[in-house]
């Protein structure tokens, strides 16, 4: 568990919470729409992440080194560990990449 | 199971706070609450005790159980509920802790929110911090605890302000404002002040959500019109001026999943800098509003409103940051938010 957000491996965690969607099968929607789009965002970092069984995510770097992790918290977390430095979101060079991204994908 | 709202009243030394907790523990509107004080000699409850049920517990007339603090406060609570279900004190509905006037109330809300036992049976509820219209803008000056505990509020209560010149409560007001404006400030003094509401008016009451979450915007938008009039004509000295408030507006409906993965990773590297973060998002394929509410790394689960406080159905969130800048953060929740367009 993490002491500071307070989520509990397994439980609930908070980025689940907003849309209200009980169907499993739009929830897996959901949860494959949310890999696709955090992929975009590790990308920046040459990292990737899978889902994993439903219930977690797999990360891993292009060397083949892998994590598991419960939730979005985690996975930034594990995300540093794995580069060895942080994953700012208000990095300009990430902000521009994904400015790009969009760009380049016709958005 | 409904969990029980757990509030905080804190506020530094001589701020006037026991002397709201006073009035509280008399108030009929607390009757169902129970209070983890630090000390009963402070709060001088003997005309208001009913009975003493243990050696830190005591009953008063008001119908409000009052304990003391003995060891860490994850035991305090723990223990409390357990007698709360063996009978031993009244089925309380509500708790208030009182904290010392030094202390950082963002650990105490890590306990609620963190500890698995204790979120199991109880909620976050109101932030309340006192702050004297005499003294405050001192303990505004020296202390950095006093900024962090305007910065976490839900609700501000100014007190002293029969003993302080009018130009002193303005130029505090203005100062309490610039470092959290999205938390409605009330007088101690005002004899319509209602006590109950302090504690109870919060975004997870279904009877005043609607209503809270109205006086954000308002404020939010006060805010921004006061912004653009005189965003530099505050006093701000070393302690307040690396907190800045300040709302952003989003047009078009919001990807909630864009939206999670930015928040996620903003509380990942800068959640000791993020001290609140609040408001009503428009969520794209939700007709329903949902309602956003952060201290720091401390995220309450997100909860739909039934209907638009106002006519305005924008998203609006209002972020209270130390040492982070307005224009980055902007730039950078629009670049994630972007990547749901695809």
């Amino acid at each position: 568990m993490c002491g500071l957000c307070g989520v509990l491996g397994g439980g609930p965690h908070w980025t689940d919470g907003a849309t209200g969607v009980d169907d499993p099968s739009a929830r897996r929607r959901e949860r494959l729409g949310r890999v696709a789009t955090v992929n975009r965002v590790l990308a920046h970092y040459a990292l990737r992440s899978d889902d994993w069984q439903g219930s977690a995510y797999l990360l891993s770097n292009r060397t083949g080194k892998t994590e598991i992790v419960d939730n979005l918290t985690h996975l930034w977390q594990a995300a540093e560990r794995m580069i060895g430095r942080g994953c700012d979101p208000l990095d300009p060079a990430l902000i521009e990449r994904l400015g790009m991204d969009r760009l380049g994908r016709g958005g | 199971m409904s969990r029980l709202p757990v509030n905080v009243l804190t506020g530094f030394l001589g701020s006037g706070k026991t002397t709201l907790l006073q009035r509280m523990l008399a108030s009929e509107d607390l009757a169902d609450t129970a209070v983890l004080v630090n000390e009963f000699g402070e709060v001088g409850l003997d005309h208001h005790l009913l009975r003493r049920v243990e050696g830190d517990i005591v009953l008063l007339k008001s119908g409000c159980v009052c304990c003391t603090i003995r060891e860490d406060l994850g035991s305090a609570i723990r223990d409390l509920y357990s007698m709360r279900s063996r009978g031993v004190v009244p089925p309380f509905q509500r708790l208030a802790i009182e904290t010392t006037g030094l202390a950082d109330p963002v650990p105490i809300l890590s306990t609620v929110m963190g500890e698995p036992v204790i979120r199991h049976h109880f909620r976050l509820g109101n932030v309340v911090v006192t702050i004297d219209a005499v003294n405050g803008g001192f303990h505004l000056d020296r202390q950095p605890e006093s900024v962090r505990q305007i910065a976490v509020a839900d609700r501000i209560v100014l007190t002293k302000t029969d003993i302080a010149e009018p130009h002193e409560v303005e130029r505090l007001v203005g100062r309490v404002r610039a470092i959290n404006h999205a938390a409605p400030i009330d007088l101690a003094g005002d004899p319509n002040l209602d006590i109950g509401g302090l504690l109870s008016s919060d975004p997870y009451d279904v009877g005043s959500r609607g209503q809270v979450v109205a006086d954000w915007l308002r404020l939010a938008g006060e805010e921004r019109e006061h912004h653009h009039d005189h965003s530099h004509g505050h006093d701000r000295n070393r302690h307040d001026a690396a907190i800045q408030t300040f709302s952003v507006t989003l047009d078009e409906p919001l990807d909630w999943t864009a939206f999670g993965i930015w928040f996620s990773m903003m509380l990942n590297r800068h959640g000791d800098d993020l001290l609140r973060v609040k408001g009503i998002l428009n969520l794209r394929g939700g007709d329903a509003p949902v309602v956003i509410n952060g201290v720091q790394h401390v995220i309450h689960p997100p909860i739909h409103l039934d209907a638009w406080p106002d006519g305005d159905r924008r998203s609006r969130i209002v972020f209270i940051v130390r040492g982070l800048e307005r224009e980055r953060i902007e730039a950078s929740l629009r670049a994630f938010l972007g990547l749901s367009a695809l």
